[in-house]
């Protein structure tokens, strides 16, 4: 009775798997573990085994003493989700019109793709000139009134910069999921719809984001993940306000890698890495546990 | 004796193109040198390991920008912990400590004597040789690009605002600002938040301590003391000057560094390393008239010599004995007076040897219109024999403790820190990192 195709051999498999397999080890197990053992020792920069010093939590206890971590957990937080929702929003507002096939779509939707492909710091760089107070294309609402824009004398401002240049370089991804989704969802349905007087906003609200939900919460959480640990994130910042003024954008991904590379404290970068990865993992499950609940898959 | 290595590398150099490869000479040693300079002065460096190349046969050095100087050491760690490191590696002023520490590299002092070259010690400058040597003197990498910072000034906006001779005093500074500002310059004095001039510099030439156990020298328990000396009031003037509009801010970040500030002549006055005479000369509009002089000090204060920026070589060790002899030979054949004086001439870097440096004087260099001034940067790192407070700064993780500082200065002048709070901030933070360094090197000594 039982049809299901019985594989013997073990080996088989595992050879397939084999080159995922060595990837994930050098890459991912290997450095969290090294990661892992420098989180309770104290790693001088060179290295040098027969000094490293054992210090069990001191690590830890640093990291959670310093309020200045904290801020910097706060400004990571506000910056993944506004970041996210920003990104998002846009995105679907495009990909919603893009899909009415309104005049141009076809230009739009090879258009819209493009800002994913450059790399952060190019886009850190870019922004960086567009958006200099002084001397940038901005530079001319400063004539109408001092320091209307100024990210590097506020930090609120500052804050607007990367969430912009964030959601902006992502903007394109979203695109590109949102409207495969929304092309999957059936014309007659929208048809219907409207031929019962629906709007496009109703036609959004009641049919199409429904239907769109796994798509969603599949970007949400690479959008917030990506935002809040992602290398996007750190080459953003690093081009444009370099965590400043005085810390203002000092998010967790930026600090961490100043600390390690720049101050060469590396075992205080470990333990950050640390905490940052339960974040993220409890920043998953919640977002599985709870959000997912109410998305349907079929 | 200095000439002699370099005509016995050309007389090499000559048997081989004369024999062509011959077995012996076919195998060249190659040994990387990786250093952290960029843009213009990167190729100078280029320059440099081809001349050293052509100038004899036994050994090729492989010259790779890192691009930046953080970047340099850290990937310096990364190849050393993969035992894949270069001979020779450039580390700049700040990351001295941490190489100082490692116990990865072989002092200077014995790699020459190793490879039986004899060096005069003592001809270099003290002011600059302190900054990498033991307590006993003795050097543990090679001074390369040497700087210092110096105070510019726009010489046709001075004439027009009226204002005689270069700015002694920071007094003089002030006045000037005024007049300057009279005239209609919207940014009298440019300056931005880098803790080197502002508050290193500053603090060595009016002898005040950055940090107790003499900067860090006498051991790693120093802690930072730059909130309670005269940089208070210092900073207190500055944000003074900057309310009533004769200071400005130029950072990055607002669209324009101090440099290019001075060089479009947005701003008539800044404080900025020697090393950029030669870009300024090169980017500001020709025919304009400008000047160099010694940082200002304030009326009454006995000037004390400022200190060395710039970077140092650093020799690596566990690497093949082969490749100690060719970098020794590269470090030999840089400091001949004639290569000082082409990098010195090349960059705008100071000359690093005394004998460099006369040997320049007499051929008349610094009478020459492009490179006038240059002088007053030796003129200030050697003005007067180095004080507990100029040798140098020996502080663990001391990169960060100046973002620390930079980071202070744009709560102060953007923010609502007061001078006092901002500096106790930056106090306190970089005391943290130098705590937890002195923890990570327990037990080392300094010597």
């Amino acid at each position: 009775m039982n049809k299901r195709a019985v594989f013997k051999s073990w080996w088989l498999p595992v050879l397939f798997a084999l080159p995922q397999l060595l990837l994930i080890l050098f890459f991912f197990y290997w450095p969290a573990i090294s990661v892992f053992n420098w989180a309770f020792t104290l790693e001088p920069a060179f290295g040098g085994a027969g000094e490293r010093l054992f210090v069990g939590f001191d690590n830890f206890r640093d990291v959670f003493a310093d309020s200045e971590y904290w801020r910097s957990v706060s400004l990571s937080l506000f910056f993944a989700f506004t970041a996210t929702g920003l990104s998002m929003f846009i995105a679907f507002i495009l990909a919603i019109c893009v899909d009415r096939q309104l005049k141009g779509s076809s230009l739009f939707r090879f258009f819209y793709i493009w800002p994913y492909a450059i790399a952060a710091p190019a886009v850190g760089l870019a922004f960086r000139f567009i958006f200099a107070p002084e001397s940038g294309l901005i530079a001319v609402v400063n004539t109408w009134s001092p320091d209307l824009w100024n990210p590097a004398k506020y930090g609120s401002h500052a804050m607007i910069l990367v969430i912009i240049c964030f959601a902006w370089k992502w903007i394109g991804y979203n695109f590109i999921f949102m409207t495969a989704g929304l092309q999957s969802i059936p014309r007659s349905l929208l048809e219907a719809s409207s031929m019962d007087g629906s709007g496009p906003v109703r036609r959004a609200l009641d049919i199409q984001i429904p239907l769109l939900a796994p798509t969603l919460f599949f970007l949400l959480v690479l959008n917030l993940t990506e935002s809040f640990v992602g290398p996007d994130t750190y080459g953003i910042v690093d081009l444009t306000t370099e965590g400043g003024p005085n810390k203002a954008t000092d998010v967790m991904v930026y600090r961490i890698v100043s600390e390690a590379f720049r101050g060469l404290n590396y075992s205080g970068a470990a333990a950050q890495s640390l905490v940052l990865i339960g974040l993220i993992m409890v920043f998953t499950f919640i977002q599985f546990r709870f959000v997912e609940r109410r998305v349907h898959y079929k | 004796m200095q000439g002699f290595g370099v005509k016995i590398g050309l007389a090499a150099g000559l048997l081989a193109a004369g024999f062509g490869a011959t077995p012996a000479m076919a195998e060249k040693v190659k040994f990387e040198f990786w250093y952290g300079l960029s843009g213009d002065l990167g190729e100078r460096v280029q320059d440099a390991c081809k001349k050293f190349n052509d100038s004899q046969a036994n050994f090729e050095i492989v010259c790779t920008s890192q691009n930046g100087y953080p970047e340099t050491v850290q990937n310096a760690i990364a190849a050393y912990r993969a035992k894949k490191h270069p001979a020779v590696v450039q580390v700049f002023d700040g990351g001295t400590l941490d190489l100082m520490l490692s116990g990865a590299f072989v002092p200077a002092k014995k790699l020459m004597e190793d490879n039986g070259y004899k060096i005069d010690w003592s001809n270099y400058f003290p002011g600059i040789a302190n900054y990498y040597a033991t307590a006993k003197g003795e050097l543990n990498s090679f001074p390369f690009n040497s700087s210092t910072a110096m105070f510019y000034y726009n010489v046709d906006a001075f004439t027009k605002a009226g204002i005689q001779g270069a700015p002694e005093t920071w007094e003089d500074v002030e006045a000037a600002a005024r007049k300057l500002k009279a005239a209609g310059y919207a940014c009298p004095f440019g300056f931005s938040f880098d803790s080197w001039a502002t508050v290193e510099q500053f603090s060595a030439i009016h002898n005040q301590p950055i940090a107790t156990k003499n900067n860090g020298y006498d051991g790693l328990d120093a802690e930072l003391t730059l909130n309670k000396t005269k940089l208070v009031d210092h900073l207190t003037f500055f944000k003074k000057m900057t309310d009533e509009g004769l200071f400005v801010v130029k950072t990055k970040q607002l669209g324009m560094d101090v440099v290019p500030a001075f060089t479009s002549e947005t701003c008539q006055m800044i404080q900025s390393s020697i090393a950029d005479h030669g870009t300024i000369g090169k980017t500001i509009k020709q025919g304009a008239k400008w000047d160099v002089t010694m940082l200002p000090v304030w009326k009454g204060t006995a000037r004390q010599n400022s200190m060395v920026g710039g970077a140092s070589l650093w020799v690596l060790n566990n690497r093949p004995e082969a490749e100690y002899k060719g970098a020794a030979a590269f470090l030999n054949f840089i400091a001949q007076p004639d290569m000082v004086e082409w990098w010195s001439t090349v960059t705008g870097y100071i000359p690093v040897t005394k004998t460099g440096f006369e040997a320049m004087k007499a051929k008349g260099f610094y009478d020459q219109p492009a490179f006038k001034g240059r002088e007053k940067a030796i003129a200030s790192l050697t003005f007067t024999p180095t004080s507990a407070n100029t040798r140098g700064i020996r502080l663990g993780g001391f990169p960060q403790i100046r973002k620390e500082i930079s980071d202070a200065m744009e709560g102060i002048f953007f923010g609502k820190l007061t001078v006092q709070a901002g500096l106790d901030q930056a106090v306190e933070r970089g005391n943290v990192i130098l705590r937890r360094f002195e923890k990570t090197y327990a037990g080392k000594v300094l010597n």
